[in-house]
Parts: structure tokens; sequence; C-alpha cells
């Protein structure tokens, strides 16, 4: 067995990950980064749309600035966010576009002069500015009050991270790539790094840090129908969780993105109703100005996917074998525009769906797609519960997104929130000193092959664990979707008992040998399971609606009761997650008000019981 | 319709001493929308879960299920089984490390790909976070996207005759990820730099022309347009650096 030594271990390569290895090294630390796959494959090359950042650069930008930015974000998060983080985040955002620039990301930059563009089907005009010739430029998302999210093309993640990788090459970041975390190395106060299973070889590696980085990105694959990459499973949550010492933050907070492709899931990203798509039915008829006449198909992303499951439920919706779907209708865009500011969703509707987006319409539906939970850290990225572990990005709670994030927010959060913890990493590093028994890390070590020899000879029982792995999805689908009722969550979290305890009785059917993908499974699905409780029990626990968290049975937004944030322990042996509460954010810039979309009640907070339950 | 497929799939584990390398062979029913993603998950999980092969973003973005299909490298993903016979041989991309079945490692080679070409931008310029972004064309922008769409899926360097012969070339990845840095302004190098990283066998003129690569790209990039101009500027620089009064 090999032992890896590092100052900072980054579990998870992509953008957060990169940006906090980045900080590190240029200051003189050793770093390694782990990834499932080589970096540049990590979730964060699909973000297609772009990252919000309050430039104010182009016409229909002007008079943006990061206070606008924040305000948009906090309503957008429902009043869920700290808002500390939420303003943190959007006064260094522009900073972070800069810089990205000057390592080479190729921005859509600013043309001069009239040009059209088209907002929910109508065409209008807009005139750029001589003096902002060639500096960044920005397209309109969902949820926003100004044009504010920077772009390439519709690969603002591809390019972004080839640029990350660049420069990680260039500062000497070592990337173990195709390799898997299967627990915490930790003595109950610190953090000591990862016990790691190759995925080229099988064989277990341990990787011992002063400092550890959880930076997985989102745990989407715990659903059946999610518009993630197949690696986005919630390793890095996991890891955490089983310590039974680390919190993991408002994990019901899950978000549908409105335009899933049907069949298949793959996102189309939100600049598709950015750039002035619009949603039809089964009719033809364009019905989101019929639920908001303002921001029509550009409300928070919360709010268009429950009116487009609402629009189908009166039977609105088309029928097809895989169920029913709505319409996308980018087709007045024109060739152009599809192929030059639209282009991965062209190739996606092409190549996937075999249809031509400037003559059809596209098939879609909400679909999962963003984790705003994740492992619950302060303000400097230092994860509850453990020293020397933080967090950052998509697996993280920082929680600048509360209950729903707004398009273009979470790409900027990577590298935004990578620039700002990675330079308290650096000062964390200078003054924290561990010391690594070896006992210890033998013991973390051993416990991992022993769960291996178990799989492998079957003792534990002889579950497949495929099956086991379509009954949480079932039971989350039942439960834990788009809309929620405390009758069917009561049963979710019943069902995923069970199926959490199934999952401790998986045996293999395979050999278990080399880089075996059942063996990589089994590992990993009792950790998934408990995630699905932590998101199922949490949104059981939670009686109101607050953003993506929609309750049939208690549709009011409850500010008196539920200003709070979920976290979510598990102690070793137990069948359900422990929860406690939080207040939401200690810091009210913006009291709890309407969002201006979305409708719905408020039970408004008395002021001196605002931090609730 | 209602087709039953026949998969022969490539299957070594060179992690398991009893394993040789050898084809299995695999029989699915077809269904609508059927992709290569969908039918290899299949055969996982009813018929083999011991399948060895990778995907990830599953939308053709991310480049991690290039494999050889019917002969032609090419993205699993986006491959759809009703453009395919039914008969459908499945093998690993030549060239990579094989990690086992149609699994291979890309990420070695790329990431010293990037290290040989320098993959950054080169710049004596420090990062001011009070300055405005120096500004660019955004035709230039354009023209620099277009080459850096390259997702590193290996298609080129597995379809390519020269590699085969000679495990050092760049390959048009390389040669383009070159290309993408000569374009941006914001990359001070010089074409005199730019040859002593690709002036030579292992770089542009190990390249014979053949340009499979552009055959194969699932991205469609301008490889041939990219390979010809290197070709063509580090021709040039190296003549320039016979004449006694340019050399160093």
């Amino acid at each position: 067995m090999q032992t890896f030594q590092t100052d900072l271990l980054c579990i998870g390569a992509g953008l957060a990950g990169e940006r906090v290895a980045i900080e590190a090294a240029a200051a003189g630390f050793d770093v390694t980064c782990l990834s499932l796959v080589p970096a540049r494959r990590s979730h964060s090359s699909a973000a297609q749309g772009g990252m919000q950042a309050a430039l104010g650069n182009c016409a229909m930008g002007e008079g943006d600035s990061p206070d606008v930015h924040f305000e948009d974000t906090v309503k957008g998060s429902d009043w869920g966010c700290d808002q500390e983080v939420a303003r943190l985040f959007c006064d260094n955002a522009p900073i972070a576009m800069r810089q990205l620039a000057a390592w080479g990301v190729p921005w859509n930059r600013v043309v001069p002069g009239k040009s059209t563009y088209f907002k929910g089907g109508k065409l209008f005009e807009k005139e750029e500015l001589q003096e902002k010739e060639g500096l960044i430029t920005a397209r309109a998302f969902g949820g926003t009050a100004k044009w504010r999210t920077c772009y390439t093309s519709d690969g603002t993640g591809h390019t972004v991270l080839y640029t990350m990788d660049n420069r990680a090459v260039q500062l000497g970041v070592a990337v173990h790539d195709k390799v898997e975390a299967l627990s915490l190395i930790h003595d109950g106060k610190n953090c000591l790094g990862a016990v790691v299973r190759c995925l080229k070889t099988g064989e277990l590696h341990t990787y011992l840090a002063r400092v550890t980085l959880i930076a997985t990105g989102g745990f989407g694959r715990i659903y059946r129908e999610s518009t993630n990459a197949v690696i986005n499973d919630g390793g890095g949550l996991i890891i955490a969780l089983d310590t039974g010492l680390v919190p993991l933050g408002n994990m019901e907070a899950v978000q549908f993105h409105p335009t899933g492709i049907v069949p298949t899931d793959i996102l189309v990203t939100e600049g598709c109703r950015g750039d002035g798509g619009t949603l039809l039915d089964k009719n033809g008829h364009r019905f989101m100005p019929d639920y908001e006449p303002d921001k029509a198909e550009l409300a928070s992303r919360d709010v268009v996917s429950r009116w487009m499951t609402h629009h189908m439920r009166q039977g609105l919706g088309v029928s097809s074998p895989y169920g029913d779907h709505l319409w996308l209708d980018i087709r007045h865009l024109g060739c152009q525009h599809l192929a030059t500011k639209l282009r991965e969703v062209d190739e996606i509707c092409k190549n996937f769906l075999g249809i031509d987006p400037a003559v059809d319409l596209i098939p879609v539906r909400p679909t999962q797609h963003y984790s705003m939970g994740g492992v619950r850290t302060d303000k400097d990225g230092l994860a509850y519960g453990l020293k020397g572990l933080f967090a950052a990005g998509e697996a993280a709670c920082w929680d600048m997104h509360g209950f729903n994030r707004l398009g273009g927010n979470s790409l900027a959060e990577t590298v935004v929130a990578g620039m700002i913890i990675g330079a308290k990493v650096v000062t964390y590093l200078q003054n924290h000193h561990v010391s690594f028994p070896t006992s210890l890390v033998r013991d973390a070590t051993a416990a991992q092959q022993d769960r291996i020899r178990l799989l492998v000879s079957g003792k534990s029982g002889r579950e497949n664990v495929f099956a086991v792995r379509n009954a949480m999805y079932d039971a989350l689908m039942h439960g834990a979707g788009i809309f929620r009722n405390g009758k069917d969550l009561e049963a979710c979290v019943q069902t995923l008992q069970e199926v959490h305890a199934r999952s401790e009785k998986i045996g293999l059917r395979s050999n278990g040998r080399g880089a075996n993908p059942e063996l990589a499974l089994a590992l990993r699905l009792p950790g998934m399971v408990r995630l699905a409780l932590c998101v199922a029990q949490g949104a059981l626990q939670r009686t109101e609606s607050r953003g993506s968290h929609a309750r049939e049975d208690h549709p009011e937004r409850n500010d008196r009761d539920w200003l709070v944030r979920t976290l979510a322990t598990w102690q070793p042996g137990e069948s359900l997650p422990s929860l406690t509460f939080e207040p939401a954010s200690t810091v009210w810039s913006i009291p709890p008000g309407e969002r201006g979309y979305g409708g719905g009640k408020i039970i408004s907070a008395e002021p001196e019981e605002k931090s609730g339950i | 319709m209602a087709r039953n497929l026949t998969f022969s799939i490539f299957r070594y584990n060179p992690q398991d001493p009893t394993s040789t390398p050898h084809t299995d062979t695999f029989i699915l029913d077809e269904t609508n929308h059927m992709t290569l993603f969908i039918a290899l998950n299949r055969i996982r999980e009813e018929q083999d879960p011991g399948l060895q092969f990778d995907f990830c973003c599953r939308a053709g973005i991310c480049g991690a299920c290039a494999m050889v299909v019917n002969g032609r490298p090419g993205l699993a993903c986006h491959t759809k089984t009703k453009d395919l016979p039914e008969n459908i041989t499945l093998m690993p991309l030549p060239f990579f490390t094989l990690v086992g079945d149609l699994s291979v490692d890309t990420g070695t080679w790329f990431r010293n790909m990037a290290q040989r070409v320098r993959s950054w931008v080169h710049t004596d310029k420090e990062f001011n976070p009070r300055a405005l972004e120096e500004r660019m064309d955004n035709a230039l922008a354009e023209e620099i996207y277009e080459l850096e769409r390259c997702i590193e899926c290996g298609c080129c360097v597995a379809a390519c005759g020269t590699a085969i012969m000679r495990p050092d070339f760049l390959g048009a990845a390389g040669l383009n990820r070159l290309a993408r840095f000569a374009l941006d302004p914001r990359d001070k190098r010089t074409e005199q730099d730019h040859f002593e990283i690709v002036g030579n066998d292992q770089g542009i003129f190990g390249c014979m022309g053949l340009l499979a690569c552009e055959d194969v790209c699932p991205k469609h990039l301008p490889l041939q347009d990219q390979l010809g101009m290197l070709r063509w500027k580090m021709g040039w620089a190296g003549i320039m650096n016979l004449l006694p009064w340019k050399r160093k």
C-alpha cells in the first residue's frame, strides 16, 4: 500500500478544488488533488451558460453593481442564504472574472453599436457603448435585474476549467486522477487525510495531509433522473457525514432545472431562455406569462420548474413514451445565433434527439440539477466539526444559495469561493500542525479493506447492488421531488431506511478484481442512501415552503419558525440522521420580504423570534 | 425496429492474473433513442456487472467515453444504435494505456501533453485586482474559443498514423493546443518559442498529413487548417534559423 503525504489534499479537481489548490501552490505549499476522472472531465466542464458577476459592461447591464447582484441572490435564495457570505461573493465576483481573463479565458466581449435581442419571443433593439468595446460582456439569466452572466458561447465551464487546469499545470499542482476517496482519516479533532481506492488498479492508498478540502460537487446521482454527470454521487459529502462529527447543511434544498431534455435528462442551458427562448405547452401556447406576468420564463428556476409541473398536471403537457414534457422554443433566435452563442445546445439537440433546434421544438421537463446543501462550513470555508477540513463549491454549504440558487451563480461560486477560501487555507496552513499516528492510519485503512473483503466474499448478504440502487431511486422520486408532502415523505423516509439496511448486505456478482465497477458502486451506495435520508428527513421536518423546497401541505413560507438552516449529522450505527437547526443568517442587510415572483403566502417573523424554533 | 443487437466487446482485466484478452458477446433488445451509453449500462446492470467502461457527462461535453465503435474512434455517449448495424464491435482506444475492457488512461497522456506544450498564458504581467480587464476583440475571442473546444477525448491520437509509429508524437490535440496559444495575444511567446516546442518530428514535422484526426474529431475542430498553418509557419521559422544573420 502506498502512502502519500502533502500539505493540502483537495478531494475533487473541478473548478472549486483546483482554484483552492492554485492559491496554496502559488504560496509555496505542496498540493495534491484527487479526482474520479481526469481533472478536465470534472462536471464543471459541462456548465454551459456562464458566471454571474456585476461588471456592468454591456448595455443591458448598465447600472449593475455588487449591491444589485446581492439583492438578486438573496431574493433568489428565498432569504435562506447567509447574507454575509452572499455579500462576500458578490463583491469578489468581478475580480475573479478579470483574473480568469488574465489567465486566458476567451470571454465573449462587448461589440459596440446597435444590435437586436429577443425577450420572450419578441424582438428588441439595444446599443452597446463605444467606450465599452472589448470588455467582458454578459447575457440575461433567470431571477436577475440586469444582464450579468459572463460567458464564452455556451461552453463557459469548459473554457474556465481548461484555463484553471492550465494554471494548475503551470504551478505544478499534482492531480491523481481515477481515484476515489472512501473515508476521511481523523482523530476526532483533526482531519488528517483520506483512504483512497485507485480506479486503475483497485489498490488502496492513504493520503496524509495537514489540510483536506472537499470539493466533489453535487450529489444529483442519488436521483434516477438528473442532469448531473454520472460521477456526481456525493462522495465528498458521504465521507464527511461518516465521521459522525461534520454536519451537512440544508440537504432538503434540491434544485430542479426547468430544461432537461426528454429522454436522457441532458441539460440545455438557461441561456436559451436568457437569449429569448420560450416555453410552450401541447397547444403551442406560451404559458409562463399567465403565471408570471413580469418575469415569465426568466423567473428563478424553482418557480419556473413548479409552474411547468403544475401546467403538466393540468393535462397541458405533451405525452411521450418517456412521460409528459413541454416544449422549449428557440427557433426564432436564428441559425447564426444558435451556431455561435448556443452551440452546445445545437449539438446536443442534433446528436441526442435527432432534431434541429432552428426548425424543431425541444422536448424538456424539470430535472434534478443542483444541490444547495452540502458540507456545512463557516464563511472561511472551514467545515464544522473537524479542524483542518475545508469545503468549497457545490459540495459545500457555505451558504450563498439558501433554498434556491440563481443560474450563473454556482459556476461563479466555484472560482470566487475558491479564491477566497484558498487564501484562508494558505493562512491556516501557515499555523496548523498535526501528527499522524500510524495506528490510526492503519485502522482507517483496515476498515476499508474489511468492507471490500465482505463485499467480494458475499458474507454480509447477497443483495444486488443495482436492485438496491433502484429502490433508492424509486423512494426519492415518490417522496422528495419538486412537490412534497408529509404523507409521501414519511413513506419515503421509511422506505429509505429499509433500503439502507439492504445496502449493508450487498454481495458482488463479479469477482471484484482490479478497477471493478460493481465494487466501486457497492462501496458508495450505503453512503448515497444516507444522503438520500438526509434529504428526505430534512424535507419531512421542514413544514414550510421555501425556494426549491415546496410542501403541498405547507404552501406558505414560514419566516416565524423556519428562518433556519438544517444541520444533519449521522451517528455511527444509527438508521436516521440527527437534525439540529441554526439561524439562516447572522446579518440581515435585506430583511425577509417578497421575491417579486413565485407568489405564495408568507408567515412573517416577529423581529425578536427571527431565529425560529 | 425491435432489433436484437449483438455486441462484441473486448475484454481484458490486467489486474486479474486469470484474465486473458478476448471478446465477449452480449445480446440486447434495442429501444427507442438508444445510445451506447444506455446499451453499455444495461449490459453492466443486467448481464455483467464487472464490465469496465468510462462515462462522465454522457452529453458529449467531457470526452470520457471515447472508444472504437465498429472500427472508428468516437464518443460512445452520443452514438445512437439506430445509426449502427445489428452487429456492434466495441474496442478500447488504442495508443493509451489500458485500464480494463473499454477503459483507458487518457489523463496521464494529456497532462504530459499540457506540460510539453507549456499549455498556459506566458506573460510577465502581474494581475491587478483593481484594474479593468484588458480589452479583446470579440471576433478574436470567438476564434480562440473555436480551438479551445477540444475535449481531450483522445480520438484524434487514437486514429493517427504517426502516433502508432511514434509514441512521443504530440498529436493533433497537442498541436492544436499550441495553435490556440499562438493565436492568443495574452501569451507573449514568439514563433521561435513555438519552434522549440513543435519544430521537430515529435511535433508538426511528424505529421504525415493523413488527417484521420479531422475525420474523427467529435467536436469538428478545424484540425486540418491548424496543422497546415502550423506546418507552414514552423517551416518558415526553420528556414529563418538557417540564415546566419537570424541565428541566435
